[in-house]
Formats: structure tokens, C-alpha cells, sequence
């Protein structure tokens, strides 16, 4: 078994804390789309690691099996391993849905729950068994506050959550992981379809956010990806291609594929 | 040029008449209605007509029996569909594998589409003689053989509707629920259903809409005597609904007479049965619309 020390095949950051590892993990679905081959990296605590590529190249997928969500989808093959504090997250006699409290996701078109503002912050908690209506209060505003939403809904928290903007209700959907007190928290395109104001408020956010949690997100642009990691791992046709410092790869990276990729040269 | 705004206007106007003539149509109905059964009302003593017993070749035409009947067969039957058809219809939109969605959803489309009568049959062959064994009552034919065959009648209707209204819930939702560490069971109580209440109100408006307004199944098997039904134990006794009293009896009455006219009065409840369960259900769908306009704005 290999745990928070990784065997010498699975390409690791130096000097940093690994939250999630990664390990010869394949993926495959029965329609034959999008599927992971034998991918290994480790993901440091404390930072935003970047996951970028051409569309269908298994990041998504890699997201998705992180929390296992991926269960839902047609999956004909999975094999390997992923460790979060040496806990094997594919096991499958895990507690998934405490699994998926811990690693909280965003996704790429935010979605709001059909509720209230509140009940939105509320639900998530609920589920988790907190019953305790003060520690609800403080999670909430402290949630909000974190997702750069605080100012903007402090007083209108029992309107329905579908009134928000795009992009206040991406930040909503935010604070909700958030709420939960994750580890992890999994993006997915979260800015897709933010204008660029608001892009620039949850960028900011996560910065803030990366010193209390283990960020992995999927950009939806080359430049986001370039602004925001702290490490990047380019996946191209569900394999793992090169995974260094965020801004190594973006101006010197070593590897052809990558090269052409971040150059624009195709994808 | 000319032309081509000729035909739009002809086109824009003909769209527009088949729009209201359905109004007219209603109108229509409801004048002729009236016309044929407000005479009761003045023919008949309101102490007679709101009496227990409806025995029209006496003169006796107290209409309580039938609305109990109505009243009976129906919430029986939507007592018993509307958790059976939800509960389908959250089984084949949400849990079931998709093969055998596939099989269960035309397979459920198809049961609706039974004509009345063969229920009626399958009802006096089949459902008449269990219930008088089982329950052991002097007759099959009761109150509570109608309401579950009438309850089976609006379950395909409330699968098939309520299955549509659940399966244009995005997907994201659930996910960002299941995403949350919400299980499988409280995404779809807390997250799905809500999201999908309008059209799973629809659903079940229409399937007891369809309750009310049958007629030959429920002549076939309640047995058909005009008893206003009280307590519990009427449920297992034969009662007469209001449209099996119109279908048996409008055969063989003199046109003009006091019978005649009261058996348009019914008709007249009838209509303004199902328009007031329309008006409620539309009422509901219309204010969140509303709200969802507020929201929006």
C-alpha cells in the first residue's frame, strides 16, 4: 500500500503535503467516451491543482471519481486506486455519502437547489445531522463570506436562491460546499457561464480558500488555468502528460504535447 | 408581397377562431345544461332534491345518495392511486435501470389506454367475486370494488404524466444534491419531487379528473343502488355514482319531464365538479408561475 509517502512511479510536487493520491487509476465507459488510462499523480494539501486539456480527455471523469459521483454514470471499468489520507476511496464498502461531504463539488453550470437562499446553505447540513440552528447561523454567514456572496445576500437569505445571478449563484453553490466543512473541493468549470467580473470574484475566493483546503479544479480556459494553479497536471486522450508547478508549464514545459497545447497549436 | 400578409392574416385569424370556439363550445354546453336542468330546481322542492333517497318513479329525487357515491368511489380510488402512481412514476423517472424504463413506461401508456368496458369486465369476472370472498360481504359489488378499479383506471394516468413532469427535473439537480452527501431516497424527496410539483400536481388533478367522470366501469361493479353512504362500513355496500345514474336512467326517461330535467342537474354538478378541481389545480400551477415571474424579473 502506498500512503502519504508514494511509490517512485507516481509523479509527486516536492516538498509539500499530498491530500489525494492518485494511482494507476483507468476509467472506462460502456459507450466508449472519455475514459482515464492508467493515471497517477499526487495532490498536495493547502493548494489549487489545476486539471486542463482538450474537452473529453478525462478530467471530468477524474473529477467525478474523486467524489464518486461517478457511480451514477455507465462505467465498465474502473481500476486502481485513490487515497485520501491513505483511505481508499474506490473501496467499495466506503461510506460514500459521507465521502461526498467530505470532498464537496461545484459544477460547471451552478445549481441551485429549487429553495430559499437559506435553505440552500441549510440543506447540505441538515442531511449531515447538524441540527443545531446557532451553528447554522455562524456556518452560513462564515460559508458566504468565504464565497465573496456575503454583502450581496445578507439581507434577502429567504428568497428563493434562483433569483441570484449567475454568477451569486455559482458563489451560492460555493458556499454550500463550503458550509459542509469539506476537505477537498472539486471545481468543474465553475466559471463557464460567469462574466468576467464575477469570474474574478470566485478566482479570488478560491485564493483565499487554498489555505484551509485541498482545491482541484478543472479551468475553462487556458488563461484561468495559467492564473490559478498552483500545480498543473495536462491530461490529453485520459492520459497524464505532464504535471508541474503552475507556472513552469505554462512557459517552459517540457513536454511536446503540452507545448503545442498551451501554444494554441491545437485542442 | 400582398399576398404573402394576406394568407398571415387569414391564418392569424383562423388560429384565432378555433381558440375561442373552444370557449364558445363550453359555453355552449353549459347554456344547453342549464336550460335542460334548472327547471329541476323549480320543479323539484330543495327539501326533495337534498333528501336521502333518489327513487324517481315516486317522485323522490334526493340527489345526496349520488354526490356520496361520486364522493366515495372517488377518494377511494384516489386514496389508493395517487401514492400507487407516485410511487411508479418515481420508480420508472428515477430509480429503474434504463432497459427497463424503457419496457415499463409505453407498457404503462398502453394500460391507459384500456377502454372502460373490459375493466368493467375483468371487474364483474374477477375483482367482484375476491372482494365478496375475501371480505366476506354479502355483494362484490361495492363502493370499494369501484374505487379500485377506478384507482387502477387513474394510475396509468398519473404514472405516465407525473414520469414526464420528474424526468424534465435537470439531471444536474440530483447530482448537486447527491453531491451534497444527500442519499438517493432524500434527493428525491427534498429536491426532485419539489422541483417537479406543478406537473406532478397536473398528474394527479388528471388522474382524478378521469376518476369522476367515468361511467361504464363503475355501473359495471357498484352494484348501483342510490344509498347515501355513511361510516366506514358503506364502503363495502353497493352505492350509485352520479354519472352511472345519468347513463342507466337517461335511456328510458320522458323528455320534459321532472326525472328528465334532474338528470341534467346532476350533469350540471358534475360540470361544476370538475371545474372547480381544474380552477384549484390551475390556480396552484398559476401562482408559482407567478412567483417564478417575480423571481425572474
Amino acid at each position: 500500500m502506498s500512503r502519504g509517502t508514494t511509490s517512485h512511479n507516481i509523479p509527486t510536487q516536492e516538498g509539500v503535503e499530498n491530500k489525494i493520491i492518485i494511482e494507476n487509476l483507468s476509467v472506462a465507459y460502456s459507450d466508449g467516451t472519455e475514459s482515464l488510462r492508467k493515471v497517477s499523480l499526487a495532490i498536495p494539501d493547502h493548494a489549487i491543482t489545476v486539471l486542463f486539456g482538450p474537452a473529453g480527455g478525462g478530467k471530468s471523469t477524474l473529477l467525478r471519481t474523486i467524489n464518486r459521483l461517478n457511480d451514477l454514470a455507465d462505467v465498465v471499468h474502473l481500476s486502481g486506486h485513490i487515497w485520501l489520507d491513505g483511505k481508499d476511496l474506490l473501496d467499495p464498502h466506503i461510506d460514500v455519502i459521507a465521502l461526498r461531504r467530505q470532498i464537496g463539488m461545484v459544477f460547471a453550470r451552478p445549481v441551485v437547489l429549487p429553495m430559499t437562499i437559506h435553505q440552500n446553505l441549510t440543506y447540505g447540513m441538515e442531511l449531515a445531522g447538524i441540527r443545531s440552528r446557532d451553528h447554522m447561523e455562524k456556518a452560513i454567514e462564515r460559508s458566504l463570506q468565504a464565497a465573496a456572496l456575503w454583502d450581496e445576500v445578507r439581507d434577502r437569505l429567504n428568497e428563493p436562491a434562483v433569483a441570484l445571478s449567475g454568477g451569486q449563484q455559482q458563489r451560492l453553490c460555493l458556499a454550500r460546499v463550503l458550509a459542509l466543512e469539506p476537505e477537498v473541493i472539486l471545481l468543474d468549470e465553475p466559471t463557464s457561464g460567469l462574466d468576467p467580473i464575477s469570474t474574478g470574484k470566485v478566482e479570488a475566493s478560491l485564493q483565499e480558500l487554498k489555505q484551509h483546503y485541498t482545491i482541484i479544479l478543472v479551468p475553462h480556459s487556458i488563461q484561468q488555468a495559467a492564473r490559478t494553479a498552483d500545480y498543473a497536471a495536462f491530461i490529453l486522450d485520459g492520459q497524464l502528460i505532464e504535471y508541474t508547478h503552475g507556472k513552469k508549464i505554462f512557459t517552459n514545459p517540457q513536454d511536446q504535447k503540452t507545448e503545442d497545447y498551451v501554444e494554441g497549436r491545437f485542442g | 408581397m400582398r399576398n404573402s400578409t394576406w394568407r398571415e392574416y387569414i391564418i392569424t385569424r383562423l388560429i384565432k377562431l378555433s381558440g375561442y370556439s373552444a370557449i364558445l363550445f363550453v359555453g355552449l354546453i353549459f347554456l344547453f345544461l342549464m336550460q335542460e336542468g334548472a327547471p329541476a330546481l323549480i320543479k323539484i322542492p330543495i327539501s326533495t332534491l337534498f333528501s336521502t333517497r333518489w327513487y324517481p318513479i315516486e317522485n323522490k329525487f334526493g340527489i345526496l345518495p349520488l354526490i356520496g357515491g361520486t364522493v366515495v368511489v372517488t377518494f377511494g380510488a384516489a386514496l389508493f392511486a395517487v401514492p400507487l402512481g407516485l410511487a411508479t412514476a418515481i420508480y420508472i423517472a428515477e430509480i429503474a435501470p434504463p432497459w427497463v424504463r424503457e419496457i415499463l413506461k409505453p407498457l404503462v401508456e398502453v394500460l391507459g389506454g384500456l377502454p372502460s368496458v373490459m375493466l368493467g369486465f375483468l371487474g364483474i369476472l374477477i375483482v367482484t367475486p375476491f372482494v365478496r370472498t375475501t371480505l366476506d360481504v354479502p355483494t362484490g359489488l361495492t363502493a370499494f370494488t369501484g374505487a379500485l378499479i377506478l384507482g387502477g383506471m387513474a394510475i396509468p394516468t398519473i404514472v405516465s404524466v407525473a414520469e414526464d413532469a420528474l424526468d424534465t427535473v435537470p439531471r444536474t439537480y440530483r447530482q448537486a444534491a447527491l453531491a451534497l452527501g444527500a442519499t438517493e431516497w432524500q434527493t428525491i424527496w427534498r429536491v426532485t419531487l419539489p422541483a417537479a410539483r406543478s406537473g406532478v400536481l397536473t398528474a394527479i388533478m388528471l388522474g382524478i379528473g378521469r376518476a369522476i367522470g367515468e361511467t361504464m366501469t363503475v355501473m359495471m361493479v357498484t352494484g348501483n343502488a342510490p344509498i347515501l353512504p355513511t361510516g366506514l362500513g358503506a364502503l363495502f355496500r353497493p352505492v350509485r355514482t352520479m354519472t352511472a345514474t345519468i347513463a342507466a336512467e337517461m335511456g328510458e326517461v320522458a323528455t320534459g319531464s321532472v326525472h328528465y330535467h334532474s338528470l341534467f342537474l346532476i350533469g350540471i354538478m358534475l360540470f361544476l365538479i370538475s371545474l372547480v378541481i381544474n380552477l384549484a389545480a390551475a390556480s396552484v400551477v398559476f401562482r408559482q408561475r407567478k412567483r417564478a415571474e417575480r423571481i425572474l424579473s
